[in-house]
């Protein structure tokens, strides 16, 4: 099946020089045609793509993350601010992730997830780290073991690792369908708001509705 | 470099048994020019067949190899079926690690120690239930039929078989299938049997493959429980191989390749036995038949393995014993006092070997984990996994070195010293890593494998290098089973004779090699003192694997139980 764009095609020009771009991606598996995207995402932006199992939601985060496994055959380009990503390694193109979990990398502490994230080039790492705890409300949890924060707690750290992390778009494969209702509204709120904020655009991969309203972007949806 | 490693292990497991036997078949048609023999022939072969005793041996071997597989398997698919869930279950698999890990050559010492006309057995029940006051004249420790060193063997094989059932049953949602059939009226142990065994027994068929192999041609066992006149092929081979008349080395030869035709043929009969099974199998699990010999069933399936793993463990506690023996009359049950004597004095020479094994155990269980890591780490790169379970995978070639009988081709190899390679310890290290590394691999690969992708990609999309994202991420989170790896690397490095006596030509001492040269002598007390410093060497390795991440891991719940 083929989503036609909502808007004229995109093109490379200076006015979409942050956005992302899906160039008439068209991705396959064993030669049955899965899905197809062409679009852009504008800064700040946060375009939802609704669909049930199966419809290959996963598999266009995948190929734009750079995860496609050799099962699937893909066609076309995603830009990203002006270049084109479609051939280079996961850890080269920008793009940030956040999963289902929050994968907090269990073996280091708090503060040690959050230097992860942090590009190596930066100089005052540990005030960094302190400023991003405060600022979703963890102050001095910085030498905690992840294991030790709630659900919520947990998601926060996942957003400010990946917000240090410097991405210039980010992915969400459902990222709050893991929480409980009330925790849910308030994780969305952060996770939307934060990304407005920094001017990112953002690929949001659902089938919560509730979710896709939250987003307040376009709402693209596969069969 | 990563897209070379498939290709070198392939290489280091394959090249040198080719070799190896290649340069096996040659002396043993004749030629071998370092000898002088220029021109084939097949007196060799003459001089074999010609050896009194020769098909004796040939029979021992042979039915060796079965009795122990089917001996071993029969006791691990009793137990998994009538003592799952149950407490017994619990003690045993905290068992398996240590049972593992001790050398063959150390339990067959603990087991003729206690089963030996003057053993621990012995001298419990006497004089008052045998009326004996001397050791009576029997033989039961290299008994003429192989049966203790049979047992000995099934020892050591139910651990490896059952870990490598358990790690196969995860694959399998054994539990509810079982849950499955118990709802339709079947017990548990019969459930277990009818619709687990079947699905489980493809998986462990090559372990059971291996089991055969190594019954069928073991040296150091045989060398402490087997019969002796004649002994076992593989035995007889060696001492033929060691005769300080050279021109024995072509019959040497031909008896290699004789012992790969005994295995062959024993694997052969397997295969047979297999189809049979399956045959009869089929009727049975379909036959509805629900309740009848559940009890004998759970009954045998906690009896046997007991008795499997307290023989082991009362082997190594008469290791102890008699290393610590003062003045110890026969039918009293312990000695009457108790010395550092035998220690004090085997201290001196202990040094040499033990550091010598820790160093050939070292370098080749490192060198191992590089290669498997390097080979694992290529395989989730490239985003190709592996044809598990089935025969013609690379899985396969994993297991070579474990199915072709160590004596035959190590000769071959040891030829090649002939001419001119010298006996070092690298060369020992070596021969040590073609055993090392399919037990490492495959300690490794299933954790490895089952590595939730997700943190990777977490750490890319983070900005990490893939290798970046190697040393920070996936090495720590897997720290736990990369020690256990390590360790079942070490177990298997210090529990290897043949390649260390072959390869170091008699000149690299390790603890195995020296304690498996007691066995001649029959000093106990030293034979206690060596066999339990065997014993307790892989243990260190274990230790440090369960204790370290622990320590590590204090203050990261998240990292305790595996990832």
């Amino acid at each position: 099946m083929t989503l036609s764009p909502p808007e004229s095609g995109p093109m490379l020009d200076g006015s979409l020089i942050d956005d992302l771009v899906f160039d008439k991606v068209q991705i396959a598996l064993q030669g049955r045609m899965l899905l197809a995207l062409d679009t852009r995402i504008a800064p700040g932006e946060v375009l939802t793509v609704m669909g049930p199992s199966g419809s290959g939601k996963s598999t266009l985060l995948a190929f734009a993350a750079g995860f496609l496994t050799p099962a699937f055959t893909a066609g076309g380009r995603v830009c990203l601010a002006g270049r084109e990503i479609t051939a280079l390694p996961a850890e080269q193109r920008g793009i940030g992730l956040l999963f289902q979990d929050p994968l907090l990398f269990p073996h280091l502490s708090v503060a040690g997830n959050l230097r992860f994230g942090l590009p190596r080039a930066v100089s005052d790492k540990a005030a960094r780290v302190e400023a991003a705890l405060a600022q979703i409300g963890l102050a001095g949890f910085g030498e905690r073991d992840p294991a030790t924060l709630s659900g919520g707690q947990q998601s926060r750290v996942a957003l400010m690792r990946l917000l240090l992390s410097a991405p210039r778009a980010v992915l969400l494969d459902e990222p709050f369908s893991t929480l409980d209702t009330a925790l849910r509204h308030e994780i969305r709120e952060l996770v939307f708001g934060r990304l407005r904020e920094a001017g990112l655009p953002s690929l949001l991969v659902t089938h919560d509705h509730a979710d896709a309203e939250a987003a307040g972007g376009r709402i693209i949806t596969l069969a | 470099m990563l897209r070379f490693a498939p290709w070198l292990i392939t290489t280091l497991l394959v090249g040198p048994i080719l070799a190896g036997l290649a340069m096996a078949v040659l002396p043993a048609f004749g030629y071998l020019p370092a000898l002088g023999g220029t021109d084939f022939s097949l007196s060799p072969w003459q001089a074999l067949f010609a050896q009194p005793g020769l098909w004796r041996s040939v029979a021992i071997s042979f039915a060796s190899g079965l009795v122990t597989t089917a001996i071993s398997l029969a006791v691990v698919l009793l137990f998994l079926a009538g003592a799952f869930g149950s407490r017994l279950d619990r003690w045993i698999r905290r068992l398996i690690s240590p049972l593992l890990s001790l050398p063959h050559a150390a339990a067959a010492f603990g087991l003729a120690f206690l089963i030996a006309p003057s053993g621990l057995l012995a001298r419990l029940v006497s004089p008052e239930l045998t009326s004996w006051e001397r050791p009576p004249d029997l033989l039961i420790v290299n008994d003429p039929w192989g049966l203790a060193l049979m047992a000995g063997l099934v020892i050591k094989e139910i651990p490896f078989l059952l870990l490598m059932s358990l790690a196969a049953l995860h694959q399998l949602d054994a539990e509810r299938r079982v849950a499955m059939a118990r709802s339709l009226g079947y017990r548990p142990a019969i459930a277990w049997l009818k619709v687990v065994a079947p699905s489980l027994y493809p998986l462990i068929r090559l372990p059971a493959f291996a089991v055969i192999a190594y019954a069928s041609s073991v040296v150091d066992v045989a060398m402490i429980l087997g019969p002796t006149l004649p002994p076992t092929l593989a035995v007889s081979v060696l001492t033929w191989f060691n005769d300080p008349d050279l021109s024995r080395r072509f019959m040497a030869s031909a008896g290699a390749l004789l012992q790969l035709g005994v295995t062959a043929a024993a694997l052969a009969s397997w295969w047979g036995l297999e189809c049979l099974v399956r045959r009869l199998g089929r009727g049975w699990v379909t036959g509805g038949q629900r309740h009848a010999g559940e009890r004998a069933l759970r009954l045998a399936g906690k009896g046997l393995i007991l008795l499997a793993a307290v023989t082991a463990l009362v082997g190594i506690a008469g290791l102890a014993i008699h290393s610590l023996a003062g003045f110890w009359r026969f039918p009293d049950a312990l000695p009457q006092a108790f010395t550092w004597q035998h220690w004090q004095r085997a201290l001196p020479s202990l040094g040499g070997p033990v550091t010598a094994t820790l160093t050939i155990a070292t370098a080749s269980t490192l060198l191992a984990l590089g290669l498997a890591l390097a080979a694992l780490e290529n395989e989730q790169r490239s985003g190709r996994h592996p044809a598990q379970g089935r025969l013609a995978s690379a899985l396969t070639l994993l297991y070579l070195p474990l199915i072709v009988p160590q004596i035959a081709f190590l000769f071959g190899l040891v030829v090649v010293e002939a001419l001119g390679t010298r006996p070092t310890r690298w060369l020992v290290i070596f021969g040590h890593l073609l055993f090392v590394l399919p037990y490492v691999f495959l300690s490794l690969s299933e954790a490895y494998r089952r590595f939730d992708p997700r943190w990777m990609r977490v750490a890319l999309t983070l900005g990490a290098t893939p290798n970046g994202a190697f040393w920070h991420v996936r090495l720590p989170m897997l720290l736990a089973p990369l020690l256990t790896a390590m360790a079942v690397g070490l177990a298997v490095s210090i529990g290897q004779y043949l390649p260390t006596l072959l390869l170091g030509a008699g000149r690299v001492p390790t603890v195995t090699t020296e304690a498996v040269a007691l066995a001649a002598g029959g000093n106990r007390r030293l034979i206690g003192v060596w066999a339990l410093m065997q014993a307790s060497l892989p243990l260190i390795g274990f230790v440090i694997a369960v204790g370290l991440p622990r320590l590590l891991w204090t203050h990261r719940r998240g990292m305790r139980g595996s990832p």
